[in-house]
């Protein structure tokens, strides 16, 4: 079933990510470094802009000086290398000496309606120091050292949509080339990986302006931006249900265009092969400490052994619907981890059924929100039954089932969860525990008198109408749910955050824990001056 | 400067907070964006109301007619609202709705002007000498002009009001008869080969 846990927490990185999408949207974009003004040492401001008919936007770079034991990924960390900021237009002398104050406080800072996203990074001081210090030298860097790590940079939160005060997304939501999911958090991301490459180039340089070299673009190209996800990013999937929907609504629909195709090309299949072959490069690189993730791996690197084997037996352009044959067979005979990774290589020779779906994958929630009450009981009894059947079967008098709570931390304001019998503060729980409300709301639907509106329910029963809400919206939009207990003794977290992730179109991820992971973006990404003539395959040309 | 994101989720929050469920939370979440959208002083007044209730809301009616008065003291507005936007089809045919004694009776005019949106019906709000009248959600028209708190309503009249022209007749053909001047003059030639029916009725 798709909208399992496990199976959200196996997706990977395909055509519909939004790092890819953000590529082919702003290639044509005219890319500038409007201002560099660093000192010796890599400190101080520089902005880079996307322009296009008089439209543009700048990102917005400060780069500081902290002590090593000030560096931290966690969200508690108050200081961080460098903090990044997208403004909506060019930004002013004022503009720019306001955000340098405030930007670099991130969470304690204060944005306007004029900024768009809000972002920072710390060094990955291991690859940094050493890009550095080869540079300098007159050499290139240790490819070998630079696979390893992946990047010079680590972001450790992205923020956008009205947060600390940036624009609220309706001011924006209009511009055609924003229209898919988070393009302004990619266009961030993606002019941060540039910055980074400036930066050692700089310090280089200045360490030794006669001898140093610049970084050769064919191993820049290969370095992407990473990323500390923390269970921050979880409850969001929860909050935005239309928006989850239209996501895995988009690649449900994709697969079955793909898999409706009668009779597929050769030069078709061959490219599916191809994408295979390359990108088990990635795959062989995709280092990680987690016992978890290595039994993933493990698993789709024996599972893709099998696949290739049954490939080469069974292919022949002759047979009617090919894929959904490789579909089927797929799904009885390999784990989610490889199905889902074939799924994403289904799609990648299929551009015309891909593109028309980029932008329906956004979503306004506010459409969707009021509850009709003047439906029945039993309708809405009705719509619990048919779409939420795997929930109304748990059992939450088992207490495994009930074990986690998430609550919204005091210091940061950031999600969490903990364990409801050993932690306080289980009674300020956040209303995540969709499956337990669900199931309590099937209970009482069941004894109530189904000729009642939902309004006479509501009356007596607004303890439950956050879950009353959701029943509506899943009613028209079948893919808004995670069909699994979030609550549970055997509650990954991760899953949440790889999904999302996925979408965002990042790799190699290595959880860290079972609540937080890094993950790569942009790795192999042409370089912003070789945006225009980049194809949308480069996620599979160089992932090393 | 607040992002209305910001004042959404904080007002979410405040109202659990002060004895709300999560589901009527997220309501006053929505509603408090869209008052301040409007230029109306929605944190204020749901502040004051907060501070009054003492995480204790006031009475909620059982169910909405045509006149209710609290068995106590004072009615929620919050809970006014969310029984009124959960009936409003239902409402919609009592066409006058009174309530008495409401505090802070701004909070229920975001749930008032949401039903207006739903019935597809302006709606007409009366209170101690405020008139606000609400346009499908899409605009609040109001003769507060001061944003002048007002703690408590002894009586709000609520009136779906019908969709009626706000123009006479002559208004209209007046304007019509200018728009006519944008029509070509039909000759035989364009009456037989501009339109894309057939030349005969019985064909």
């Amino acid at each position: 079933m798709v909208m399992s846990l496990s199976r959200l927490g196996s997706f990977h990185q395909s055509k519909l990510s939004f790092l890819r999408s953000f590529i082919r949207e702003f290639k044509n974009w005219n890319y500038n470094r409007n201002l560099f003004d660093l000192d010796k040492k890599g400190y101080g401001t520089a902005v880079y802009s996307f322009e296009k008919k008089g439209r543009s936007y700048s990102l917005l770079c400060f780069a500081q000086h902290i002590k090593p034991e000030e560096r931290s990924d966690r969200v508690i960390a108050t200081k961080w290398d460098a903090a990044f900021v997208l403004h909506d237009g060019v930004p002013t002398k004022k503009d720019i000496d306001r955000l340098r104050r405030n930007v670099p406080q991130q969470e304690v800072g204060r944005l306007s309606y004029k900024e768009l996203t809000l972002s920072r990074a710390n060094k990955s001081v291991r690859a940094f120091d050493h890009v550095v210090d080869s540079l300098s030298s007159g050499k290139q860097p240790d490819k070998e050292l630079l696979k390893k790590v992946g990047y010079l940079y680590r972001t450790t939160a992205v923020y956008g949509s009205g947060k600390f005060g940036l624009a609220d997304r309706f001011r924006i939501k209009d511009r055609k080339e924003i229209y898919g999911p988070f393009r302004l958090e990619m266009m961030l991301v993606y002019l941060v990986r540039q910055f980074t490459f400036d930066q050692v180039n700089h310090i280089a340089k200045s360490r030794s302006p006669n001898k140093a070299v610049t970084l050769n673009e064919n191993i820049a190209r290969n370095l992407g931006i990473g990323n500390s996800t923390g269970l921050g990013m979880a409850p969001f999937l929860v909050n935005h249900p239309t928006l989850l929907h239209n996501w895995i609504y988009c690649r449900e629909k994709a697969l079955k265009q793909i898999r409706s195709i009668e009779r597929v090309k050769i030069e078709d299949f061959n490219a599916f092969k191809n994408y295979i072959d390359k990108s088990k490069l990635s795959i062989d690189t995709w280092l990680t400490d987690s016992e978890y993730q290595i039994s993933k791996i493990n698993s789709l690197k024996s599972d893709l052994i099998k696949f290739i084997k049954y490939l080469e037996s069974c292919y022949s352009t002759e047979s009617d619907y090919l894929w959904n044959h490789i579909y089927l067979w797929s799904e009885k005979n390999l784990g989610e981890e490889c199905v889902e990774y074939i799924v994403s290589m289904m799609m990648e020779p299929y551009d015309s059924i891909i593109d028309p779906l980029i932008n329906n994958m956004s979503s306004e929630e506010e459409k969707y929100f009021n509850i009709p009450g003047y439906r029945k009981i039993s309708e809405l009894k009705d719509i619990i039954e048919k779409n939420y059947k795997p929930i109304i079967q748990i059992d939450f008098k088992n207490k495994n089932n009930t074990s986690n709570f998430w609550f919204i931390s005091k210091n940061k304001e950031e999600p969490r969860v903990a364990n409801r019998y050993e932690e306080h503060g289980s009674e300020l729980e956040q209303p995540l525990a969709i499956a337990r409300d669900i199931k309590q709301l099937h209970e009482r639907l069941i004894r109530a008198k189904q000729t009642d509106t939902v309004a006479e329910f509501l009356l007596n029963n607004n303890d439950l109408r956050h879950v009353v809400r959701r029943a509506f919206i899943i009613e028209k939009f079948p893919y808004s749910e995670i069909q699994d207990n979030t609550i549970g003794a055997s509650l990954i977290p991760i899953d949440m955050l790889r999904l999302k992730l996925s979408f965002f179109g990042a790799v190699k991820f290595d959880p860290r824990s079972d609540k937080w992971l890094r993950i790569n973006m942009y790795q192999g990404a042409p370089l912003p001056n070789e945006m225009k003539f980049s194809n949308d395959n480069w996620v599979y040309n160089s992932l090393n | 400067m607040q992002s209305f994101s910001e004042i959404d989720t904080t007002s979410k929050r405040a109202s659990k907070a002060a004895g709300f469920t999560w589901g009527v939370a997220e309501e006053i979440g929505k509603n408090m964006r869209n008052l301040e959208m409007f230029g109306l002083p929605g944190i204020k007044n749901l502040n004051l109301y907060f501070r009054k209730i003492k995480k204790k809301p006031n009475e909620k009616p059982k169910r909405i007619e045509k006149k209710n008065k609290p068995k106590f003291k004072e009615f929620c507005p919050i809970y006014c609202g969310v029984a009124f936007l959960d009936n409003c089809k239902k409402l919609e045919n009592l066409k006058l709705i009174k309530f008495f004694n409401v505090s802070y009776p701004l909070l229920l005019l975001p749930f008032l002007s949401r039903s207006s949106d739903i019935v597809g019906k302006k709606i007409l709000v009366k209170y101690e000498k405020n008139n606000f009248l609400l346009n499908f959600d899409k605009s609040i028209f109001s003769n507060n002009s001061n944003n002048k708190i007002v703690s408590k309503a002894k009586e709000i009249s609520i009136e779906f009001l019908e969709n009626n022209n706000s123009f006479s007749l002559k208004d209209w053909k007046e304007l019509y008869k200018l728009s006519e001047e944008t029509f070509v003059e039909e000759t035989d030639s364009l009456k037989k080969k501009g339109a894309g029916a057939g030349l005969t009725d019985n064909d």
